[in-house]
């Protein structure tokens, strides 16, 4: 294949665009037969394929090739393009995106708009028209921004629908911003504690990209899980097992679980208690700077606050990070690895080899996924980790990383903007319920509230588009049942959706969506490594029964509350016309990218672009010239030590179990496996990613349940004091909740740790029993939001289980 | 005559189940019809040394379909005469012999055999030969897999390029005489050999 090296460009052929976009009716002519013969459903009728994409958040974007006949889809491929050399590969989809001709088939589907006519939850609607729902909607909508102003309405988070750019969960920010405003909310379910915390230490969140690992000699997964999380054919675990058989660099994976990313391809697993990341850290921490394999040039010219050198004028002596490892500082206590061995249950032998390691082989790219910090005490977590790669010099270099997660270069995609939003202040993502239970309590220094003192009105209305959150992804589910119950505190809950999940029985309006493949958009990559694409989707099928897309429907909304708002929502365009003005956009910076109309004459298609500079190396700038090129931090440079925290510590309302610090220090958090509450529950329980589902999407299509049971991870030694056996039906409850669900009895977790693949869908008789039958993690998660963030600690649990 | 077979990298395979999807989406198969099995196989032990713990855990996965073998141990127990070899030694079921006995699902050490309900008839996978002689493309699992673990080819090219080892645990499931399978393995670096006791299949439900 030849490279445009000059550009890094990476050209498709005309002929490789066109060939395989082209209808089947069209091949045939040509002289082959695609799938004359061997197409799944009978019938006669020529096949039809279009690209179209998998877009739910999993952090890959995958290509579909869609075959329909007869206006029904038979059939589903992926990208088929080019000769799928490596830098220039195909993006293959996962089981999942394989599995999509069962979504948009499914019997299931929402077929009209309908109104709750029982109580939320119970899930009783009756089937009104368009025009009555966008009436409903409307006069409703107008009455609470009169009533309440436009701050009294929230869109609740949601990622259902993703990487679109019309099809996407947030575009509701559009129509509301078109109609006043509306409360926001920062951060994300994903990532609300490292993205709070990193840009302390470093100004921003970024990693190298992961191709990068062909120059790396040592692979540090910390809470890393691509292999579960982000399994796309053109994604990280792809990127990460072609870039090591480059460089044969040893891996060590970091995980209460024997995770598939190891599953035999680590040199090492370390298996360590939820929860105690930092711990471990400091450990490390201390063998490297007692056997002087720490970094100490690049601690000096890069980095606040290592030792008394670098220390700020405003920190008290002795708070630096030395200190603090040494037991030089308050506490007294030298981190040793026999203290961390303690705390998070790897030994201390194990912890000193780490450090060796991590002091010896260079570079390493040092990576964690966003287990660790979607702890109580992630926020420290996420920031420990990061320290692995300060301590070590690996900031800024090829093959080295920050410790954050993998970065990925981006071909600059235009997105459909969504308007500025005239109320400026926000919410923590986490904290919808208490903003309908206690709105006008809430305070910027205990609650998080930003651009704010205190919120001025609590919500009246949700809107939620793709979003399984009220009673399937938020944390204790039976706790946000009770709140919305009353229905004079929120008063509307207005849903898109495709399926009717948990969450969408809450709705008082619920209005059935197209799938992505049902419709043109362009969707744009996301962690991709170093190979940016962008994905021009056309319609598999016309609209069924009285499914509409979101911009339709987005627009009648806007049209009931008024012709003003509908024009600002609009702007007197088209969604095809929108598509064709994002295209014009993202090929002005792509300049080889095929147009709008020749792509949808050819039934959509992928466009791929290599990163010019080969690997995405975060803060390479910093580190070539930390005076021309300082980090956004205040003092420029990596903040080991934060004034910023320093100051929040001091002024903000925290129970003493919640902390922050200047220092990325082990702080226990509540509900800790040390908690007193072990006593009555002793199990921790953590949620990981499962390869059936994408968080919820997916969660109802059979032979991706067939294929990944939904199963309760427990060590043989915690189930056999229980009587339990592999794939016996097991109860698992705390004071918040029961779920059920099959037990899978293996080794590959840590004893007194287990693991429920969070996203099953939530099944439960809400007005009697309240017993999950699904095996919805929710069901038993802290509604307790982290210090910092005020983020999702939703692997910061105590259960117990029993045998059913 | 010519034989075809598979390859499997159990180095870069994670068991994510991508091909068995595939293969479901193309064959249109309900959930209990599984030409292509994804096995994990896993073991190890887990020892306390006073609050720390140490283990030996291993586990990996094994992704098979039909092995196309030389010596098909289905078509010679097949009482219909339903199961051939064809020029490319590819075996399959003409469904209009079958008399879904699942003689030959018995016998199978790869459990490639399904049986049919709705036709009352064993199936399995034909490594998409429709599809392969039409295009020249490989069988669907192949193209699907995104992590480039699985090949599909003559089986004696794919022998010089990445040699001989046809078993691994947990297969064949069946002791016996090999019914010399057309499969070849690069084996994960935890690989156990086939027989082998110290691990377990971690995931019966799903096979």
């Amino acid at each position: 294949m030849d490279r445009k090296t000059d550009s890094g460009l990476l050209p498709l052929s005309r002929r490789e665009f066109l060939g395989t976009a082209a209808l089947a009716s069209a091949a045939l002519a040509a002289g082959c037969a695609p799938f004359s013969s061997t197409t799944p459903k009978s019938g006669s009728g020529s096949t039809k394929v279009v690209w179209s994409a998998c877009a739910v958040n999993c952090g890959s974007r995958c290509a579909l090739r869609i075959h329909s006949r007869n206006d029904e889809v038979v059939m589903v491929e992926t990208d088929n393009t080019g000769n799928d050399e490596y830098g220039n590969h195909q993006v293959r989809a996962c089981l999942r995106g394989r599995s999509i001709r069962r979504w948009i088939n499914h019997p299931d589907r929402l077929k009209y708009p309908m109104k709750r006519v029982g109580k939320r939850g119970e899930g009783k609607f009756e089937r009104i028209s368009w025009s009555e729902a966008y009436k409903l909607i409307g006069d409703k909508m107008n009455e609470i921004i009169a009533k309440y102003s436009n701050e009294a309405i929230h869109v609740l988070y949601g990622t259902g629908v993703d990487g679109g750019n019309i099809t996407n969960s947030n575009v509701p920010y559009r129509l509301m911003n078109a109609c006043g405003g509306f409360l926001s909310r920062y951060g994300s379910y994903s990532t609300a504690q490292i993205a709070a915390a990193m840009p302390y230490t470093y100004g921003g969140n970024s990693g190298n990209s992961p191709d990068d690992i062909e120059n790396s000699k040592l692979v540090v997964m910390f809470g890393n899980n691509p292999a579960e999380t982000r399994m796309s054919g053109g994604g990280v675990t792809y990127y990460v097992e072609q870039a090591r058989e480059r460089s044969k660099a040893k891996m060590i994976v970091i995980d209460p679980r024997y995770s598939d990313t190891a599953a035999g391809r680590e040199d090492e697993w370390i298996a360590l208690r939820p929860g105690t990341d930092a711990a471990l850290v400091a450990g490390v921490a201390h063998v490297l700077i007692s056997e002087k394999l720490v970094d100490q040039a690049f601690l000096d010219k890069y980095c606040v606050g290592y030792d008394e050198k670098t220390l700020p004028a405003s920190a008290p002596k002795n708070s630096h990070y030395k200190a603090y490892i040494l037991g030089q500082g308050p506490d007294k206590t030298a981190k040793t690895p026999a203290w961390a061995a303690g705390i998070t249950g790897v030994p201390a032998a194990t912890i000193t080899n780490l450090a060796r390691q991590l002091g010896t082989l260079k570079p390493a790219y040092i990576v964690q996924g966003w287990g660790p910090q979607r702890q109580a005490n992630g926020e420290m977590n996420s920031r420990a980790i990061a320290m692995l790669a300060i301590l070590t010099g690996n900031v800024g270099i090829n093959g080295g990383n920050t410790g954050a997660r993998e970065g990925s270069w981006s071909i600059g995609g235009e997105w459909f903007g969504f308007l500025d939003n005239p109320v400026k202040v926000s919410i923590p993502v986490f904290m919808w319920t208490d903003a309908i239970d206690r709105g006008t309590e809430m305070t910027a220094t205990r609650d998080g509230i930003r651009n704010k003192d205190k919120l001025s009105v609590p919500i009246k209305m949700l809107f939620c588009y793709a979003s399984n959150v009220i009673a399937n992804q938020h944390s204790d589910i039976n706790r946000t049942h009770e709140i919305l119950q009353n229905e004079s505190n929120c008063e509307l809950i207005v849903g898109i959706e495709q399926f009717l999940t948990s969450s969408a029985k809450y709705y008082d309006i619920l209005l059935p969506d197209l799938l992505v493949a049902e419709q043109e958009d362009l969707v744009l990559h996301e962690s991709a490594g170093n190979m940016g694409y962008t994905i021009m989707c056309q319609p598999a099928t016309t609209a069924k029964f009285e499914r509409k897309p979101i911009y339709e429907i987005l627009s009648g909304i806007a049209k009931a509350v008024g012709a003003e708002q509908h024009q600002k929502f609009t702007e007197g365009k088209t969604q095809e016309e929108w598509i064709e003005y994002l295209c014009a956009k993202t090929k002005e910076r792509n300049p080889e990218m095929p147009s709008y109309s020749e792509l949808k004459a050819q039934g959509g298609g992928i466009y791929k672009r290599l990163a010019p500079e080969k690997h995405v190396v975060a803060y390479k700038d910093f580190r070539d010239d930390p005076i021309a090129n300082p980090l956004s931090t205040p003092s420029g440079k990596i903040e080991i030590y934060s004034e910023r925290l320093a100051t929040l510590a001091a002024t903000w309302e925290l129970d003493p179990i919640d902390v922050i610090h200047p220092l990325p220090i082990f702080a226990e958090g509540f509900e800790s496996w040390r908690d007193p509450l072990s006593k009555k529950y002793p199990l921790q329980m953590i949620g990981h990613h499962y390869k059936g589902r994408t968080h919820s999407s997916y969660g109802c299509i059979d032979v991706l349940m067939a294929a990944n049971p939904q199963e309760i991870w427990i060590n043989p030694i915690d189930a056999e004091k229980r009587g339990i056996k592999h794939g016996d039906r097991v109860r698992v409850f705390n004071a918040r909740g029961e779920t059920r669900l099959l037990a899978k009895v293996t080794t590959r977790i840590l004893p007194g740790v287990t693991s429920i693949p969070q996203g099953a869908w939530h099944n439960a008789d809400m007005f009697g029993d309240k017993i999950d039958n699904g095996g919805c993690v929710n069901t038993l998660t802290s509604p307790r939001p982290s210090p910092l963030a005020k983020g999702n600690p939703q692997h910061t649990n105590l259960v117990e289980i029993a045998k059913l | 005559m010519a034989q075809n077979g598979f390859y499997m990298d159990l180095v870069r395979c994670t068991g994510c189940k991508t091909c068995a999807m595939a293969c479901k989406d193309y064959k249109d198969l309900p959930t209990d019809r599984n030409f292509r099995r994804i096995y994990e196989y896993a073991g190890g032990d887990w020892k306390a040394n006073g609050a720390t713990w140490q283990n030996d855990v291993f586990a990996y996965y094994v992704s098979v379909a039909c092995n196309h073998c030389a010596k098909p141990v289905c078509l010679e127990n097949c009482p219909s005469q339903a199961i051939s070899k064809d020029e490319n030694g590819i075996v399959s079921i003409d469904e209009a012999k079958c008399i879904g006995c699942g003689s030959c699902k018995d016998v199978c050490p790869y459990d490639a055999p399904q049986f049919d309900a709705a036709s009352n008839k064993m199936s399995k996978c034909d490594a998409c030969k429709d599809r392969t002689a039409e295009t020249g493309a490989k069988p669907i699992c192949v193209e699907a897999c995104p992590l480039r673990a699985l090949d599909f080819g003559s089986i004696e090219e794919l022998r010089a390029a990445h040699g001989t080892l046809d078993a691994v645990a947990p297969i064949p499931l069946k002791e016996g005489e090999s019914t010399e399978p057309s499969i070849v393995i690069k084996p994960n670096p935890k690989g156990k050999p086939s027989g082998d006791k110290t691990g377990t299949l971690a995931n019966p439900l799903e096979v």
